[in-house]
């Protein structure tokens, strides 16, 4: 009995293998698939605490975690207007920027954004745009606008992102109004435009759209920036546009919730995120954009890519900006247009 | 006493795992978020009315049904022959007829992607041959097939079980009394295994009329079910009383079907074998 006893807890003890591990720990909860392979190992070694890695797949899937679990986290990488909104519910905790000592490898230009006005709670990882990727040997001419997306010939040839602040964010851009109205007509007729262009479309998704433009699937995609970088190296007939009517511009950014229970190794990991050598590392894996002009430096080509660094002064980008208690209309609004589709 | 003794752990697991949770379902449906906290409206049954959302139930039954009948088509002969064959093989067959069910159902339903889509194995080979590509996917036949593909095994093997319990000597009786093979199909086989069937269809209609991962694979996001409305609400617009709602009236509806299709398993009077409701 008392071997049986001794064997499942040597059992249990390597299946939590924490068991005899005092490092301290940091919990970090990041996109999929949005760190560059041995970025991590590299922290644990050099900073002498194990990292917890999770991950999730839309801003609001980590803020319904954030908000209604009791699991705490130390770091986090939230979007813009989900960092307003977090900010304003009093979900993040301040930085000590005093010892993010990398803090200056960011571009000025990416600091103070609206989201975070004074910029104590977050610090840029990525950042980049939407657009349209096209495939060059599929499109009469390369598109300029939004317009193409809703052009008849491309019947059966558009993949749509299934991403409601996305794809209502440019569909009001199309229409010429600013990505965060919440006037009722506009949005009334981004619905409408929507439903319009439903017989065009060929399907809706979100990260499958990698695979479907590589492989030549169809002609016309909404996509980000960052996807795009990466589609292009796996296909050289797609390019990239941020169409004239302008677009959005995003911003994820690590931040500290305010339920962390290891700050100092939090504000350690987030340092080491703005390492030159490290944000070149992660930047070059994932495909976004990078605010660090020293790591972009480190990038070579990579770096200069026009896809994911365009003359951002050149468009009319805007920042989404946190709905607050208007979220309902939208959401309303697209469970309207997805239940309308095809019926 | 003993008995009843027994039963505890049975009551416990009802009211933990089916009780419980059907509670909180109603309870959403029949509240939604004041200003304080939840409170009694049935403001979620009220959208409903919107014939829009009418259409994605009419059009989650039409697909659930059509699916049901394929399956019933393909599956039956498949059932009879397997219980019919006196081959060794057959319980080869049998396995390899359930082996796919031992995959994960989303891989399963993703090869068939990589076969369907645009540039996928048929068009490929279609190409290949000088022949048009052909679009197959994002349409409501591609969920049907996705439909029938995933569940056709739930049809196949209780009408295959019911069979096996078929005694010979009623069909050699009917022959006796001269019947045709055909005839003894009808008159006794047929009803014979009917219950089978019965439980066949609850096992295919029931998760076909609720799917959404099906719809977004193979429909693309272009055929939203009642699944696909329901698990919208829950993940991405965060409105779980419109959700619930949905999903109480869905039960509603599938339980009145369910109901008559057991009362036809009492009437066809061999309703022993595939009853999921009583």
């Amino acid at each position: 009995m008392k071997k049986i006893v001794l064997a499942l807890s040597a059992v249990l003890c390597l299946l939590f293998s924490s068991c005899g591990d005092d490092r301290p720990v940091v919990k970090v909860y990041n996109w999929g698939d949005y760190i560059a392979p041995g970025v991590i190992d590299q922290f644990e070694e050099e900073s002498g605490m194990r990292v917890i890695y999770e991950m999730f797949e839309t801003n609001e899937d980590m803020y319904t975690k954030i908000k209604n679990s009791n699991n705490s986290y130390d770091v986090i990488i939230p979007s813009d207007y989900m960092i307003e909104r977090m900010i304003a519910e009093n979900l993040l905790s301040e930085i000590d920027m005093s010892k993010i000592t990398n803090y200056n490898n960011i571009d000025a230009e990416y600091k103070n954004l609206s989201f975070d006005k004074d910029n104590k709670f977050s610090v840029p990882y990525t950042w980049g745009t939407v657009g349209i990727l096209y495939n060059k040997t599929m499109v009469d001419e390369a598109p300029t606008s939004w317009g193409a997306l809703w052009d008849e010939k491309y019947k059966d040839n558009i993949i749509m992102m299934n991403s409601q602040r996305d794809a209502i964010g440019i569909t009001l851009k199309y229409l010429g109004h600013s990505l965060n109205t919440t006037d009722a007509a506009a949005l009334q007729a981004a619905k409408q435009k929507l439903i319009d262009q439903s017989p065009l479309v060929l399907t809706w998704v979100v990260d499958e759209v990698k695979d479907k433009m590589i492989g030549g699937e169809a002609a016309l995609a909404l996509v980000y920036a960052g996807d795009a970088v990466y589609c292009k190296g796996e296909n050289p007939d797609l390019e990239y546009v941020i169409p004239s009517e302008g677009s959005n511009i995003f911003f994820d950014s690590m931040c500290i919730p305010s339920s962390c229970e290891n700050k100092d190794g939090a504000e350690q990991f987030i340092n080491f995120m703005c390492r030159a050598d490290i944000a070149a590392k992660n930047a070059e894996y994932i495909g976004y954009s990078s605010p660090s002009t020293p790591a972009r430096e480190l990038m070579g080509e990579a770096g200069k890519d026009p896809t994911a660094y365009p003359d951002i002064t050149k468009y009319d980008l805007e920042i989404f900006s946190s709905l607050g208690d208007k979220t309902k209309i939208y959401d309303e609004l697209w469970t309207e247009i997805k239940t309308s589709i095809g019926v | 006493m003993k008995k009843n003794a027994c039963l505890i752990p049975l009551y416990v697991w009802t009211a933990v795992f089916v009780l419980f949770p059907l509670a909180i379902v109603i309870y959403f449906a029949f509240t939604r978020a004041g200003g304080t906290g939840f409170e009694f409206s049935l403001e979620g049954f009220s959208r409903l009315a919107d014939p829009m959302y009418l259409g994605v139930v009419l059009k989650s039954f039409k697909i659930a049904i059509i699916s049901t009948l394929v399956c019933i088509l393909c599956g039956y002969p498949a059932a009879y022959i397997l219980a019919r064959s006196r081959s060794r093989a057959k319980f080869i067959i049998v396995i390899l007829m359930l082996l796919p069910m031992w995959m994960n159902f989303l891989l399963r339903t993703y090869s068939w992607l990589s076969i369907l889509e645009n540039t996928g194995i048929i068009n490929t080979v279609l190409a290949s041959l000088g022949l048009p590509k052909v679009r197959f996917l994002y349409n409501e036949g591609a969920v049907i097939l996705g439909t029938v593909y995933n569940y056709l095994p739930f049809m196949i093997m209780p009408i295959y079980i019911t069979l096996l319990k078929l005694d010979e000597s009623h069909l050699e009786a009917a022959a006796d009394l001269g019947a045709n093979p055909f005839q003894a199909f009808l008159r006794v086989t047929l009803p014979f295994s009917v219950p089978g069937i019965l439980s066949g269809v609850s096992m295919v209609f029931v998760p076909s009329v609720t799917t959404f991962v099906i719809s977004q694979l193979m429909g693309g996001g272009k055929v939203p079910l009642i699944g696909d409305v329901i698990e919208q609400q829950f993940r991405v617009v965060n409105d779980w009383h419109f959700g619930s709602a949905l999903s109480v009236v869905i039960m509603v509806i599938v339980l009145i079907f369910m109901h008559f299709i057991n009362r036809g398993d009492v009437e066809s009077g061999t309703g022993n074998g595939g009853r999921i409701l009583r």
